[in-house]
């Protein structure tokens, strides 16, 4: 096949990818220029991770070639990927949190060995976090381990854009201002700018559709393993975009106004903060800065009101984590046990399983959320990312708690699967069931009934009905901080 | 300022190695000596060695049940082969450091529970070491022996040994590239292959380390017993993954501690003395022993909570 672009950084000419009989990339060409920075959109499910995966050489399409510099590259691999300047940000955060900051850094870089390689490494990726993050506060010996999420993807963010000797030139970034709050996601598109300006290319895949606008200089487009549109900036409009990606027209959700006040459910006191509680039937939202206290709060609350020693007949809480990989999904297991294991006990009989019934209750939800897979008995870890937090949303809402927490469930789930939940979530809280959730995103805070401000730990604002808004929930996030 | 995770992690170990070795003290004055302390400490250093080789297995999240029978079976050639025909016996040694390399390549390739695969080598080692040596007997090298009972100025030589192998094992597999490599492999495997490191050869890498030190421990064994026997280091499996624990080091993450290990080693044979002097009945010891290492192991859950509040707060 002749070149058609000579002078790309990275170019993948008509690769082709399945997975048993799903194909994952169908006949995809992309072509990465110096200079550029390509955003990368669809949902989920549509071929994003994997043309990533083929591009970092972890995933050898079954058809297609790959082109560098004007020559073939054959074999390619992760190690030829690197030695020509690829690196990669992934979704789920892939440090080491048993090494330091610095060691982190040498597993990254295989060329830094040699005698006296910490101060060495210690140099570059100080250099690249005062570049990338100006004013992080992060001591770059300490171990991973006692960082909190935002600082570990700050970290891998600026060990892509470190240069070791071999220089970066195609950093792919995927979702990497999920865990990052406003201002740090501003200082990564303000980088980004800079060094695509400087020659680098970088591939920005977010489902904040904002970034990508205001950040690429393409936007590709994928759907079902192919790339249905590619305009330059400025092609396309937020509503072009999503309708684009072939999603109902995101519709700003009217927001659900509190009812009269009933009983609370559930109440807690923290020290030096406002008392929280939440009412039968309501959606409270928890907002703030991200990781200013509001999962240990959640955590908590559901330390208290889960039995320590004794399964309850009756759950009181029920839980849908954020960090999926940390604390949400049974690696191993299939997608059936991963949605029924909250709620073995409805599910048994005198102690025994009753396997038809779960089948049944599988079924239901695989047709009530829609989740992508032939069969429930595939194993979790087969589902793309937004699919199996699908999986945790059911397994969550399948069960008899009156109380559903939330830990920043929709870290990385597409526009479309976004909204089918908000609907779900309203349904059911128009049911009775109160819903306590945490969130990064403004848009989702405002379809809470209440909204509580978190800053250094402590609930500092309470903001109802048609105070909550963006402003609101900024300046009380930032109040007292600029003081 | 906050005391960091790791001085905390070292800190359980070392406190419970200064009580007991008070209590050793306070009981029988006469350990505080040159002989004393060596006799206290000279069996530590053969399992301190077992403790770094099943560290190193740890580091890269497997287990290893085979660390006993494996040190019962290096004794046995070490007491025969290496002291009658010392190349033979070198050569029959690296093999079974080749032999280690070869198992982790398979755990690793054929995605294999390291539990199953060492639990079956343990019976092939102790096959080979009664094959060795049916009856308790053979010679101990006359270098291995003459390095355990030698006697360096100032501290006895079970001290200085303790103490060059937690610096020797630290600066391994603490500070070098090698070491970041494998303790990476134990923390985020698929992180380490995303930088495009051969994880196969990381992990051939830290079994036969691991056999090195566990080589290392049975010729010092013999070197203190001047005999072996099949079943000389049985206990050895046990006592090494306690030590390791005792030590700081977790089963799963690739989260150790060298230092920490050789004190946990240096703990769990100074529990036994200290039993003893405590003229507590032989058919106790066993259970005291349990529950010296329930009590510091409670100490360190309860350090990790105060911990865990102090991020709290």
């Amino acid at each position: 096949m002749p070149l058609s672009h000579p002078s790309a950084v990275l170019e993948v000419a008509n690769a082709t990818v399945r997975f048993g009989e799903v194909r994952a990339l169908d006949g995809v060409s992309l072509a990465i220029m110096p200079g550029e920075c390509i955003g990368l959109v669809g949902h989920n499910g549509a071929g994003k991770s994997t043309i990533v995966a083929v591009i970092n050489g972890s995933l050898s399409p079954h058809q297609g070639e790959i082109f560098s510099d004007s020559t073939r590259l054959a074999p390619y691999g992760i190690g030829v990927a690197r030695s020509r300047g690829v690196r990669c940000v992934f979704q789920e955060l892939s440090l080491c949190p048993n090494l330091s900051i610095v060691e982190n850094t040498r597993i990254m870089h295989r060329n830094l060995g040699g005698f006296g390689w910490r101060a060495r490494v210690r140099g570059i990726i100080a250099a690249s976090l005062d570049a990338v993050f100006p004013g992080h506060g992060i001591d770059v010996g300490g171990p991973v381990g006692a960082l909190s999420i935002a600082q570990r993807q700050m970290v891998e963010i600026a060990m892509a854009f470190s240069d070791s000797g071999q220089p970066p030139r195609l950093v792919i970034l995927d979702e990497p201002t999920s865990s990052l709050d406003a201002g740090l996601a501003a200082q990564l598109l303000a980088h980004v700018r800079r060094f695509v300006a400087t020659g680098g290319a970088v591939i920005l895949i977010s489902h904040m559709l904002n970034e990508i606008l205001e950040t690429a200089s393409r936007v590709v487009v994928m759907k079902d393993g192919k790339i249905v549109a590619e305009r330059g900036a400025g092609g396309f409009d937020h509503a072009g975009l999503v309708k684009a990606m072939g999603s109902a027209v995101a519709h700003q959700a009217a927001a659900r106004r509190s009812h009269a006040a009933t009983e609370p459910v559930l109440e807690l006191s923290l020290p030096k903060s406002q008392p929280f509680r939440a009412c039968k039937g309501e959606v409270v939202g928890l907002a703030g800065l991200g990781g200013h206290g509001q999962t240990r709060m959640l955590l908590a609350m559901f330390d208290r009101h889960s039995p320590q020693w004794w399964p309850r007949r009756d759950p009181a809480v029920t839980f849908v984590a954020g960090d999926r990989r940390e604390n949400g999904i049974f690696d191993l297991w299939s997608i059936l046990k991963n949605m029924t294991v909250a709620s073995l006990g409805d599910l048994s009989r005198r102690g025994l399983l009753q396997d038809a019934a779960e089948t049944k209750r599988g079924a239901d939800w695989k047709a009530r959320i829609e989740i992508r897979t032939p069969d429930m008995e595939n194993p979790i870890l087969s589902l793309s990312g937004g699919n199996q937090q699908k999986v945790l949303f059911a397994r969550a809402l399948s069960t008899r708690a009156p109380v559903v927490l939330m830990d920043d469930p929709m870290r990385g789930v597409d526009v479309g699967t976004k909204q089918e939940v908000y609907g779900m979530i309203r349904a059911e809280a128009e049911a009775g069931r109160t819903f306590v959730w945490y969130s990064t995103e403004m848009e989702e805070m405002q379809l809470c009934d209440r909204v509580y401000v978190f800053r250094n730990g402590a609930i500092v604002a309470e903001l109802v009905g048609d105070a909550i808004s963006e402003q609101d929930i900024l300046r009380a996030s930032f109040e007292g901080a600029a003081a | 300022m906050r005391i960091s995770t790791d001085t905390l992690r070292l800190a359980v170990p070392v406190v419970s190695l200064l009580l007991l070795l008070a209590g050793v003290f306070y009981l029988q004055p006469r350990a505080m000596s040159y002989t004393g302390l060596n006799l206290l400490f000279n069996l530590a250093v053969p399992i301190a060695l077992a403790t770094i080789a099943q560290m190193l297995i740890m580091a890269v999240n497997d287990l290893d049940l085979s660390m006993g029978t494996f040190v019962s079976f290096v004794a046995c050639v070490a007491a025969t082969y290496l002291h009658d025909t010392p190349l033979l016996g070198a050569a029959i040694l690296l093999a079974a450091i080749a032999a280690y390399a070869v198992m982790g390549v398979i755990i690793y390739l054929r995605d294999l529970p390291s539990i199953v695969v060492t639990l079956g080598m343990s019976f092939v080692w102790a096959g080979l070491a009664v094959l060795i040596l049916p009856a308790p007997g053979g010679t101990a090298p006359e270098w291995a022996r003459a390095a355990m009972i030698s006697k360096p100025p100032l501290m006895p030589m079970a001290i200085v040994a303790s103490a060059v192998l937690a610096v020797f094992a630290h600066l391994l597999i603490m500070r070098s590239s090698f070491g970041v490599l494998i303790r990476g492999v134990g923390g985020n495997q698929r992180s380490v292959l995303r930088a495009g490191w051969p994880i196969v050869a990381a992990r051939a890498g830290a079994y036969a380390l691991a056999a090195t030190f566990a080589v290392a421990a049975g010729i010092c064994l013999v070197g203190l017993t001047t005999s072996a026997d099949a079943n000389i280091a049985l206990r050895y499996t046990l006592l090494s993954i306690a030590g390791v624990i005792l030590g700081g080091g977790e089963f799963t993450g690739g989260r150790i501690s060298p230092i920490g290990a050789v004190i946990g080693a240096l703990t769990l044979t100074l529990a036994g003395s200290f039993l003893s002097f405590l003229r507590i009945s032989p058919d106790w010891q066993i259970g005291a022993q349990g529950a010296i290492l329930i009590i510091v192991l409670a100490l360190r859950l309860l350090l990790n909570r105060l911990e865990s509040k102090g991020d709290m707060a």
